[in-house]
């Protein structure tokens, strides 16, 4: 028995800073990955809606504001918040239904009209939301987070800002291939070290932004797939959403200290370590079998990270990869083909759907310009907020 | 006039000028300490669960890793938007004894230029910001040997 989903349809609004609802992007993407999936609304068996947080309330409820927006025919219906793996939790809770028999094809949606400037915290006296605290007590940012990080890295391995700089002139130059992404514009390293410092010792242009955007999947299982005249779909094998494992020592957005490793001594992976090893174990692969990587390059400092955390090198040793130009578009393994982060910025419930279209289109060979040449098997990462894991395996 | 001193969150800290401590809480039955303070069940998964005591953290750490914030954060940060923005470090100090890392401000004068990864530094208390009836406290991390 197969454990694989088809992905039948993949589709996205462009980002950027529209200043549209959040509904209009995610309609709009899911009527592309409807349109892709050749797949009729109607005959949709369940819709899954990656929740969007705007003013901090998750309480537009997705999937079924998508459902309405698109035309109410009483379809099953979920909302998923898990922050920034929320998109990856949508993917799963549609990937279960699939499994489990409940549904045929479901229709997966993200979309979000992010706030200018730095995401914050909902309104009000919230002293039990330790993102809230970390704000008041701190006016630790994201940004202050990746600048921890990029130092870090400085310091532990020897990283440069020129290195961090590489990255966002990578990205960004895959971006450039990318009618999805925001930013559509090669950026040099001069460019970069020209930028203000934020946090640092990263940029502004070592940071993502916030924007607009919206991507949508239809999944269904392997049987509808080739009824529907797809022999060969491309298929997710694993979907990870793994928590961290207690006691979690790296200090992790948005919390203002680690678990304390006094009782218990800490695990000998990282939790994004823990989040990628849980997907290659899922689908039976490892980094040797990957063609291409879609990672949250939050910062350019935090893509080095996750090329160790997805077991591509060795600890320390992700800037030499990046220098080596394993990653860059026709090196072994090339990372955030699609521009990444850097290019597209960040819109929270759609990221990670988003990561899985760019995915599913290199593994059909319909990636355009920015094509990895042969690919066969992907792999996504990121992290959402409070401890959500989220990793998905797609292979063709 | 003067303002009363109120901590800018319950619990986490008391004393004065050397006495001054961050507090966590400690389980009875595993040792684990929790910074912010858990005082409902500890966390251990491998642990049945002891009663959670206070226990002031240690004075002195290491530096993990720090940064600073050159642009004015959002609100719930409480800052003067009438005058120009102060840049202010962060640091982020291990505790050895505690085996934890907790984050906080650098003390007014500290900048990144000062700091590096692994030196030495020790909670001092501090001010968040001040209004007309209260200054809110805080902690804040300096480096050791620097000027009371
Ligand atoms: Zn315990």
């Amino acid at each position: 028995m197969t454990r694989d989903v088809a992905v039948l349809g993949a589709g996205m609004h462009p980002w950027g800073k529209w200043g549209r609802p959040f509904v209009e992007y995610g309609t709009a993407a899911a009527r592309a990955a409807l349109t892709d999936a050749d797949v009729e609304w109607r005959d949709v068996g369940s819709i899954v809606g990656a929740d969007t947080v705007r003013g901090g309330y998750p309480g537009y409820v997705a999937g079924a504001t998508f459902a309405k927006a698109l035309g109410r025919q009483g379809a099953r219906v979920a909302s998923v918040y898990a922050a920034c793996a929320s998109g990856a939790q949508a993917i799963a809770a549609a990937r279960a239904q699939i499994l489990a028999g409940l549904a045929e094809v479901v229709l997966v949606v993200g979309a979000d009209a992010a706030p200018k400037g730095f995401f914050r915290p909902a309104g009000g006296e919230r002293p039990d939301d330790p993102d809230w605290l970390r704000f008041r007590l701190l006016g630790a940012t994201n940004p202050a987070y990746f600048g921890l990080y990029a130092r870090r890295r400085m310091a532990v391995h020897g990283d440069t800002p020129e290195d961090f700089a590489l990255v966002k002139v990578k990205n960004a130059a895959m971006g450039a291939l990318n009618p999805y992404a925001r930013y559509r514009k090669r950026v040099t390293a001069e460019e970069v070290s020209a930028s203000a410092v934020v946090a640092d010792p990263l940029r502004l242009l070592d940071i993502c932004a916030t924007s607009d955007g919206g991507a949508a999947l239809v999944l269904s299982s392997i049987d509808f797939a080739q009824r529907h005249g797809v022999p060969r779909p491309v298929r997710i094998r694993a979907v990870s959403t793994v928590t961290p494992r207690f006691p979690n020592t790296v200090l992790d957005l948005p919390d203002i200290a680690t678990d304390s490793a006094v009782a218990v001594a800490a695990a000998g992976e990282t939790f994004r370590a823990s989040i990628t090893r849980a997907a290659y174990e899922e689908a039976g692969i490892g980094p040797e079998d990957l063609s291409l990587a879609e990672v949250y390059d939050l910062s350019t400092a935090l893509e080095l990270q996750w090329y160790e955390d997805l077991g591509l090198c060795g600890a320390g040793e992700g800037a030499k990869l990046l220098r080596e130009g394993v990653t860059a578009p026709g090196g072994r393994i090339p990372v955030n083909a699609s521009g990444g982060l850097a290019s597209f910025g960040e819109a929270v419930p759609a990221q990670a759907i988003a990561q899985v279209c760019e995915l599913t289109w290199q593994l059909r060979g319909a990636a355009g310009d920015r094509q990895v040449a042969g690919a066969r098997v992907g792999i996504s990462a990121n992290q959402g907020l409070f401890g959500h894991g989220s990793s998905v395996v797609a292979v063709r | 006039m003067s303002r009363t001193r109120t901590p800018a969150v319950a619990g986490w800290f008391s004393g004065d000028g050397n006495g001054f401590r961050l507090l966590g809480t400690r389980c009875s039955s595993c040792a684990t300490v929790f910074f912010p303070r858990e005082d409902d069940h500890c966390r251990n998964p491998y642990c049945a669960g002891g009663s959670l005591e206070e226990m002031p953290l240690s004075r002195r750490g290491r530096i993990w890793s720090y940064t600073d914030s050159r642009y004015r954060p959002p609100s719930p940060y409480v800052s003067n938007p009438e005058l120009p923005w102060e840049p202010y470090a962060l640091i982020a100090v291990e505790l050895p004894d505690e085996r934890i890392v907790v984050l906080g401000q650098a003390a007014p004068g500290v900048t990144v230029a000062d700091l590096t990864v692994g030196m030495e530094v020790e909670v001092v208390p501090g001010v968040l910001h001040e209004d007309a009836e209260t200054t809110w406290t805080t902690w804040h991390w300096r480096p050791t040997g620097v000027g009371e």
